[in-house]
């Protein structure tokens, strides 16, 4: 099980490769389309790297909840098998 | 009825990452074929590519560049030389046309993302794959990066593609569609698939062990053309627009034919015949008279079939007073960017007055048709030129002929 900081880390990496996300500005209040200028593209690449990564599945119902880079740490907290 | 004028240039070939270094390498004689030794080629019958000479991604904004397909990337880095080269013209977006021609568009990504799907299901295949993979992506990357709104338009017609392109550049411009149109071709598809069907038609050179003479168009040894891979493009517009912003000119593209054999998928109509009114129609169009070509850039290939018909399709067409070059012994076959690179390298022969030599040519075929023919071999020629012409052909039976006028 990750900790809390090994998910936001791990989430502020996969920011960066796929939409070029500073780690710096990976924090939990941001919002990933209108703070962080991530594509819906880039939403579903950026998806499958956090299953990929930490084990879980992200229905698209679900993803479409998924706003803030604090609403995916906590949805990857609570599905991490 | 305006001239249409060429103010701005821009490539990526085998041969360097730009217009300078291209046309630099070329006059020089050097090859862009190298062996082609990734591990997935071991097995192939054909182990020799012209790769880029420069990598795309070297030049390109990381984020950007994993969201663009390989043809992409090469088609906005000759985008952006190209504009800048024509000192980026102040020009409503909506007068500003975008046409990038290309074979087969993004192969690799079709091609890669077919393996994840295999290999991982459907859930792993990428989102960007489908605007990666459609054929109109390098023409819309360029629209995108120009803010192009006149129309962003992608002929296909295999290797004919990036002359098609110019051709109908020509169109929209005439037509007043636009006030600056920039056109050309662009392709990437060195890739096991696109490589395996190329060799399985007995198309390309199997001269393994000797990359930088496996291209020897006119050659008797000549075994198939060497598949490469680039990006060309022009920006055109009118002579009285590019003179009113003082913009460098050039050369005129002057006229372009454009005609099919209808005779066979892949083979060409043996005495060139349609090749020839294609040229002719190109001359008819500029108003000038075939005396004047002092130049060709063919097709020339380096296959068995394709270079006798066009020597026969030039002789019609024009006689043998041309200087004719086979650019393709130096920079392989770029399929859909290969009559846009062409046309740049046509302009650039008017420019400078010289003509390339075309290398590997070491004993010509027998035909009487390119014995006839004024081919320079080997060292580039100085010379007098005011006209010149560059064909493009394709599978499919495409003929395009473009016709360029000194400056």
């Amino acid at each position: 099980m990750a900790t809390t900081e090994e998910i936001q880390s791990g989430l502020a990496e996969i920011l960066e490769e796929v939409a070029g996300v500073l780690p710096a500005d990976a924090t939990p209040e941001k919002s990933f389309t209108e703070d962080l200028d991530v594509d819906s593209l880039s939403m579903v690449e950026i998806a499958t790297a956090v299953e990929d990564k930490f084990g879980v599945a992200i229905p698209d119902d679900e993803l479409a909840n998924i706003r803030t880079v604090g609403d995916a740490i906590s949805f990857i907290e609570k599905n991490q098998s | 009825m305006s001239d249409i004028v060429v103010t701005g240039l821009g490539a990526t070939t085998p041969l360097g990452g730009d217009v300078a270094s291209t046309w630099a390498a070329l006059l020089e004689g050097r090859s862009g074929v190298v062996p082609l030794d990734d591990e997935w080629a071991a097995q192939m019958p054909v182990r020799i590519v012209a790769r880029l000479a420069v990598e795309p991604t070297d030049h390109l904004d990381r984020v950007q560049a994993r969201r663009l397909d390989r043809c992409q990337q090469m088609a906005l880095l000759a985008a952006r030389e190209a504009w800048a080269d024509a000192g980026s013209p102040d020009v409503d977006p909506e007068r500003l046309a975008v046409v990038v021609g290309t074979g087969v568009g993004g192969a690799r990504t079709m091609l890669g993302q077919d393996d994840v799907l295999e290999e991982r299901g459907p859930g792993r295949v990428s989102p960007l794959t489908v605007p990666m993979l459609m054929p109109n992506g390098p023409a819309a990357t360029v629209g995108l990066e120009l803010h192009a709104r006149a129309g962003v338009h992608t002929p296909v017609s295999a290797c004919a593609s990036g002359s098609e392109g110019i051709s109908l550049a020509l169109d929209l411009l005439r037509a007043g569609r636009a006030d600056v149109v920039v056109a050309g071709g662009a392709e990437a598809c060195i890739h096991p698939l696109p490589m395996a069907g190329f060799a399985r038609m007995r198309a390309m050179s199997t001269r393994n062990d000797d990359p930088e003479r496996a291209s020897r168009p006119w050659d008797k040894g000549r075994d198939g053309f060497v598949l490469g891979e680039g990006a060309g493009l022009l920006v055109l517009e009118r002579a009285e627009s590019a003179k009113a912003r003082g913009a460098h000119i050039y050369a005129i593209l002057a006229g372009a034919g454009v005609t099919n054999d209808s005779f066979d998928m892949v083979l060409p109509q043996p005495e060139g015949k349609l090749a020839a009114s294609a040229i002719r129609l190109a001359l008819r169009d500029a108003g000038i008279d075939a005396a004047e070509i002092g130049h060709v850039n063919a097709h020339a290939t380096s296959t068995p079939t394709g270079d006798i018909a066009e020597a026969g399709a030039i002789l019609t067409a024009l006689g043998d007073g041309a200087a004719v070059a086979g650019t393709k012994s130096m920079t392989g076959h770029m399929l859909g960017a290969a009559g846009a690179v062409e046309s740049i390298f046509t302009i650039l022969a008017l420019r400078d007055q010289i003509v390339p030599g075309t290398q590997n040519l070491d004993d010509l075929d027998d035909d009487p048709r390119v014995h006839a023919l004024d081919i320079v071999r080997g060292a580039s020629r100085k010379t007098t030129l005011r006209a010149a012409v560059n064909d493009a052909f394709g599978f499919g039976g495409h003929n395009v002929a473009l016709v360029f006028t000194a400056a």
